[in-house]
């Protein structure tokens, strides 16, 4: 029997790019299930039988007090070991636009950077855009770093939509900016359309160094605000009907399936051998 | 132990929310304040240490990359004095009313692990800089900060008490002494009690009440006037009307005996389209979509609301129209919103502004926040809208908000059975929203900001978005038989309604309450936002409730459907209400309304013609009416759900003006459809028929441009106009109605639902100003296959532009005359019978992929759809206007061939490769290629005599289009 890797969507009050981000998921090859929070807590779902944990953009929980931070406590006391566990155990996680806030603030990322045996504790945000406002509109994205989600990605630009009032991306120190350079976590910096310098709206909300995205130490955990479930077909581009050639997918696809080839490649061939 | 935690950003962080208020200052007029800092205040009231609240602060309260907090006890607080030039005011909202932000803080706290924690208020601190006089920051606060219904400035120190628990003790019922009461008491009844039920529907109901023997009770009463009134009732257009006209020197007079079926639904049940599943009858209309789905649309107004309280309104005017898709067949899940909305100009000088009313950019502001802040937080995308200017619509704006819902093709019946559970679930119960039907169904005057004030509802996104994710698993899993969303009236009219049939008993003291001391009218009647009320059979109760309680979605059951005929209410063990439920929705007497339509005496102007067209290019483009939206489109989220195909913001740069909207809803599937509306209250001065044969056509004509198939689009109408009682008023209703008959029926295309705003009036003394009679035609398009849409933008130098449709001299209500100040009488007229065969070769024409691009022209003709097509294609344009299909009568001026309004006119571009082809499949139109695109960006125009008129950059073009609105 082929077994699929197991995708969590995780869903609460507020959450509304669920549907997308499944889909995008599903036609990556995962099994995926729209999980509610509340049914973690109450253990009639274990994130164990899962491979992926996908927490979706939205407002959850209106964005009260600030955007994720009732989610990401939230997540961190009722279920910060079962989380602390998943990551252990080589899985990995993806947090898009309301679910990057969450795990910024979460602290799962950036991370224990200083030390290891410093408990997670939160080292940079998300807050207002300098805008001032909420914008939906596309930018484009330079890849960095050495994360299993932009595997093949190196020398490309990606073009994605973000969609938010709180998406500007500052640390708590420079410290904690320089160690996430130096660790390669970076993961997606804003860019002009020809992959230079870029100035407002190409860098949408003012983030320091145009940092767009980060993961982890392991590069196995990332958080970004552009939308890549909102790209992952080609007829999302917002301007398919000048392109010659358009194929099936859109340039956040190739997020989706990394995730999913990981998991098939590290996760399941090894617990098909030893069945 | 109450505990005070205040939290702001750290020294050098940009504060935003200070910073847009500081802009609202600005634009409300008052000069000297240099800065707005806002602080977030929580009292936290509980058994906290001083060690606990501060973890409390540090984790949950204040993010500590950016802000800082300060904790005091907040018993016996005082604000120490603060510096020159400073005013500190502190805003709360009254004991009882929720923030919403007070919920989640709450949780937020439990959440911690700290349990012993009773109640969180907010409240937020604004620290004004600048020298500025007590009396201006009060107007600051009344006029921007504080909206009265609901919040109220802090004086300290506060006197902390909680909210008086409601009395035990037998129900005190108040009998309204109708038996005895001469007419003038009735009518005095009727205002005092704010049922705006008129003399014939108070002595209607005396009568009843008479040959019952006995005098109704406050409750009674409130029924019925809520379930009477126009807004619920639609009594206008239900009812009997005597129109008398006189178009040029032809005098006629006829009775319409219901204008609702005698034009619009009648010219649906004419051109009886087999797509249409159910029309005119739910709280939406449904078409087919796939072989598994349908789709349904309704539009809304909320124009009342919206005047007093901008954000609110708009806010709930959203929450409202997405609760009519949730209530519709047995739930349908919203995929988009299209919003169009009508202000007096952003740039009104204050001295134009009547007494009692908001400032139109300040509503204007608050309107476009409301809808973002409801549309983005559910998640529904909205895809397009239309946003016009008047100063005619100074003092009662017009917001209409529309909403499309997919559903699945088996659940579209409800159906109520004896015995049926009676289930509200959702929101709360407040005071909120106390007679916003009745409200509605009055015009507005200088008082009703402190009148009605008790009408403004408020809104939560979010629990309405918990509610439509449970809603839509119970409605799969077959749990309940109805539902209908509470609106208009509440509890009064959703449960009247689902119990029309049948009979319904209610027990008012189970309805979940915000805080105590409502009265079992006021639960009765109240439109807190985010209820729905479902029939659930009584085997489902356990499982339904069960679902509910999985997403902390509160339901409860409240009574039972029964074969009684009446609709029984119940405090306690005290009866409140009993009446039939027959004389409820059938006892309205019919009266007939007087309607005169008489042909305005307009003539045309005569301009002289300009010596500089560039110029005039210039003007129209900047027009409030023409120019780029882009600010408030990219306020929205457009592409929540990832279905958008076409954007509202489309070209080589995302920000040119799209025509129709495209989704395609189901992830996947190429399947999807178009939404456009056409809308122009300009015509409809000069003459409301070719207004609404205007409207019409241009919201067919721009799912056209997007490749839409005119066999498959379904309209809605949507009627805002003036005080029916007046006759004036009332004929031009009649006119418009007429219209959409006889266009609705030449083009094949039937109206599937509508809705009617009426006595839209500002009233100030003895003046009344009425807004211009203004129908909103909104489209939605079906479209098999998504990846033949077009875009609007010009793709490639070298290709061909077509002009298809014929253009005449018809500058009568043109944005060009009106650049003028100037109205004209040559109003644009629609040819249905032509315009249908030219719309069926579009669409053959898109499908064979023979269109590049196609644009609509509607307002600023020709010029403005070329131009827009050049600069959102960043390519340049050469065209010769004597090459331009005309009408009957020869044009000697260039302007009016450039801005002319004709109907059922399209700019399309060809590759040359395909000229044969697409002049074969239009043969016998009439069309004709006027030019070719550029790859140098200029836009020229050979004039009729082979001069070139004008000649210009498409930048500036495009900057003159873009600098209007760009806040």
């Amino acid at each position: 029997m082929i077994r699929k890797p197991k995708i969590i969507v995780l869903r609460t009050a507020g959450t509304n790019c669920d549907g997308e981000m499944a889909f995008a998921f599903e036609k990556s090859g995962g099994e995926v299930d729209l999980v509610h929070v509340n049914q973690l807590l109450r253990g009639e779902v274990h994130l164990q039988d899962y491979h992926i944990l996908a927490i979706p953009g939205g407002f959850t929980y209106g964005d009260d007090i600030s955007s994720g931070r009732i989610l990401a406590n939230e997540l961190n006391v009722k279920l910060g070991q079962q989380i602390g566990s998943f990551i252990a155990d080589g899985k990995l996680m993806i947090g898009v636009c309301n679910g990057f806030q969450v795990m910024i603030k979460a602290g799962f990322l950036p991370g224990g950077l200083a030390s290891a045996s410093t408990p997670v504790s939160q080292t940079a945000t998300l807050t207002f855009n300098d805008s001032g406002k909420f914008e939906d509109r596309w930018v484009h994205l330079k890849v960095e770093g050495k994360s299993v989600w932009t595997q093949g990605l190196d020398n490309n630009i990606l073009y994605l939509p973000v969609a938010h009032a709180e998406g500007k991306f500052v640390t708590i120190d420079q410290d904690v900016l320089e160690w996430l350079k130096t660790n390669g976590q970076v993961a997606f910096r804003y860019c002009s359309s020809s992959g230079g310098e870029p100035h407002y709206p190409d860098n949408p909300n003012g983030s320091v160094e145009n940092i767009a995205g980060i993961t982890d130490k392991t590069g196995r955990i990332l958080g970004l605000m552009p939308h890549p479930e909102r790209h992952f077909l080609s007829l999302q581009h917002p301007s398919w009907t000048r392109q010659k050639h358009k194929g099936t997918f859109g340039d956040g696809a190739r997020i989706f399936q990394n995730g999913v080839d990981y998991i098939n490649n590290n996760l399941l061939s090894k617990t098909t051998v030893s069945v | 132990m109450i505990w005070r935690v205040e939290v702001k950003h750290k020294p050098g962080v940009f504060d935003p929310h200070g910073g847009s208020i500081r802009k609202d200052i600005v634009d409300s007029g008052l000069s000297g304040i240099t800065r707005v800092d806002v602080v977030d205040v929580y009292h936290i009231d509980g058994a906290l240490s001083q060690q606990e609240i501060g973890n409390v602060s540090r984790r949950l309260l204040a993010d500590p990359v950016t802000q800082e907090y300060a904790i005091v006890q907040a018993e016996g607080f005082k604000e120490p004095p603060a510096a020159s030039a400073i005013h500190l005011i502190e805003i709360a909202h009254h004991p009882g009313v929720m923030d919403p932000v007070e919920a989640s803080t709450l949780k937020g706290i439990q959440d911690l692990g700290f349990k012993n924690v009773s109640a969180v208020r907010t409240a937020k601190k604004y620290c004004f800089h600048g020298n500025v006089s007590g009396r201006a920051i009060e107007n600051i606060v009344g006029k921007i900060l504080c909206n009265k219904l609901i919040q109220h400035v802090v004086k300290h120190p506060v006197v902390w008490k909680s909210p008086a628990p409601k009395a035990d003790g037998p129900v005190n019922v108040v009998v309204v002494d109708l038996l005895k009461a001469s007419e003038k008491q009735l009518k005095g009844i009727s205002q005092q009690g704010q049922l705006f039920l008129n003399l014939n529907e108070m002595k209607t109901i005396q009568a009843h009440f008479r040959k019952m023997g006995r005098n109704p009770t406050d409750c009674e009463l409130e029924t019925l006037a809520q379930t009477w009134s126009e807004h619920c009732y639609h009594k206008t257009f239900r009812g009997t009307i005597r129109y008398r006209s006189n178009n040029n020197g032809k005098a006629q007079s006829r009775l319409i005996r219901n204008l609702l079926k005698s034009t619009i639904m009648k010219a649906t049940n004419e051109i009886n389209k087999p797509w249409c599943v159910s029309v005119f009858h739910d709280n939406a209309g449904i078409v087919k979509f796939d072989k598994d789905h349908h789709v349904c649309f309704k539009v809304e107004t909320h124009n009342h609301p919206s005047a007093l309280e901008p954000f609110g309104g708009a806010n709930t005017g959203i929450g409202g129209v997405l609760r009519d898709i949730l209530g519709t067949g047995l739930g349908a899940k919203p995929i988009c919103c299209t919003d169009v909305f009508c202000f007096a100009p952003p740039d009104l000088p204050q001295s134009k502004l009547p007494a009692g009313t908001l400032h139109p950019k300040r509503i204007m502001k608050g309107v476009v926040s409301g809808v973002r802040d409801y549309g983005n937080k559910m998640g529904i995308p909205t895809i397009n809208g239309a946003i016009l200017f008047d100063e005619q619509f100074v003092g009662n704006p017009l917001v209409y908000c529309g909403s499309v819902g997919l559903i699945p093709n088996n659940q579209v019946n409800k159906r109520v059975s004896a015995g049926d559970l009676i289930v509200v679930a959702g929101g709360k119960t407040g005071r909120d929203g106390i007679h916003g039907a009745t409200f509605s169904s009055g015009e507005l005057t200088d008082e009703s900001e402190v009148v009605s004030s008790g009408a403004v509802q408020i809104g939560d996104p979010i629990q309405e978005k918990k509610v439509l994710d449970v809603l839509l698993k119970a409605r799969d899993k077959g749990l309940y038989s109805a539902i209908t969303d509470c609106g208009a009236g509440g509890l009064s009219s959703a449960v009247g309604e689902m119990g029309k049939e049948l009979g319904a008993r209610v027990q008012l003291d189970k309805v979940p309450l915000k805080y105590a001391g409502l009265s079992y009218t006021e639960i009765w009647i109240s439109e807190s936002q985010e209820r729905m009320v479902f029939s659930v059979p009584s085997k489902n109760r356990e499982a339904f409730l069960k679902v509910f309680a999985a997403e902390s979605v509160e339901a409860m059951v409240i009574g039972e459907f029964r074969k009684t005929g009446r609709l029984e209410l119940f405090d306690g063990d005290t009866q409140v209400c009993d009446v039939d439920m027959d004389f409820l929705h059938d006892g309205i007497p019919q009266i007939t309304k007087q309607a005169v339509w008489a042909k305005p005496k307009l003539t045309n102007p005569r301009v002289p013609v300009p010596r500089d067209l560039n110029e005039k290019l210039v003007d129209v483009l900047s027009h409030y009416n023409v120019c780029s939206k882009e600010w408030v489109i990219r306020q929205y989220d457009h592409e929540v759900q990832g279905a958008s195909v076409i954007k509202p913001l489309v070209g080589v740069g995302c920000d040119g003006p799209s025509d129709a909207s495209v989704i395609a809803p189901k992830l996947g599937s190429v399947q999807g459809l178009a939404i456009s509306n056409g809308i122009n209250f300009r015509y409809g001065m000069i003459d409301p028929h070719w207004m609404a044969a205007s409207c019409i056509d241009e919201a067919i004509r721009q799912i056209v441009a997007v490749g839409g198939d005119i066999e498959r689009i379904a309209i809605l109408d949507n009627f805002c106009w003036g005080n029916p009682d007046k006759p004036d008023r009332l004929g031009s209703l009649v006119r418009a109605a007429e219209a959409c008959y006889q266009i609705a029926v030449g083009y094949h295309v039937p109206f599937i639902s509508g809705k009617d705003s009426l006595y839209n009036e500002y009233t100030q003394g003895r003046k009344s100003r009425a807004i211009p009679g203004t129908i909103l035609i909104s489209a939605m398009g079906i479209i098999d296959d998504v990846t033949k849409t077009v875009t609007m933008d010009f793709k490639q130098a070298g290709n061909l532009i077509y002009c298809i449709g014929k253009t005449s001299d018809e500058l009568g209500g043109s944005i060009y005359w009106d650049s003028y100040g100037l109205l004209g009488s040559s109003v644009p007229r629609v040819d249905p019978k032509l315009g249908r065969k030219i719309y069926a070769t579009m669409f053959k024409a898109a499908q064979k992929g023979l269109v590049l691009s196609a644009h609509d022209c509607s307002e600023g003709g020709i010029a403005v759809a070329l131009a827009e097509m050049a600069f959102s294609g960043g390519l340049g344009v050469t065209v010769h206007l004597d090459r331009v299909a005309l009408g009957n009568k020869s044009i000697s001026r260039e302007d009016t061939i450039l801005f002319s309004e004709s109907n059922t006119r399209l700019l399309v571009e060809v590759e040359p490769r395909h000229q044969r082809s697409f002049e074969k499949l239009f043969q016998g139109l009439p069309i004709a290629p006027i030019g070719r695109v550029e790859e140098t960006p200029e836009f020229i125009v050979y004039g009729l005599k082979n001069q070139v008129c004008v000649n210009t950059y498409i930048e500036d073009l495009k900057e003159a289009w873009q600098k209007p609105l760009r806040w």
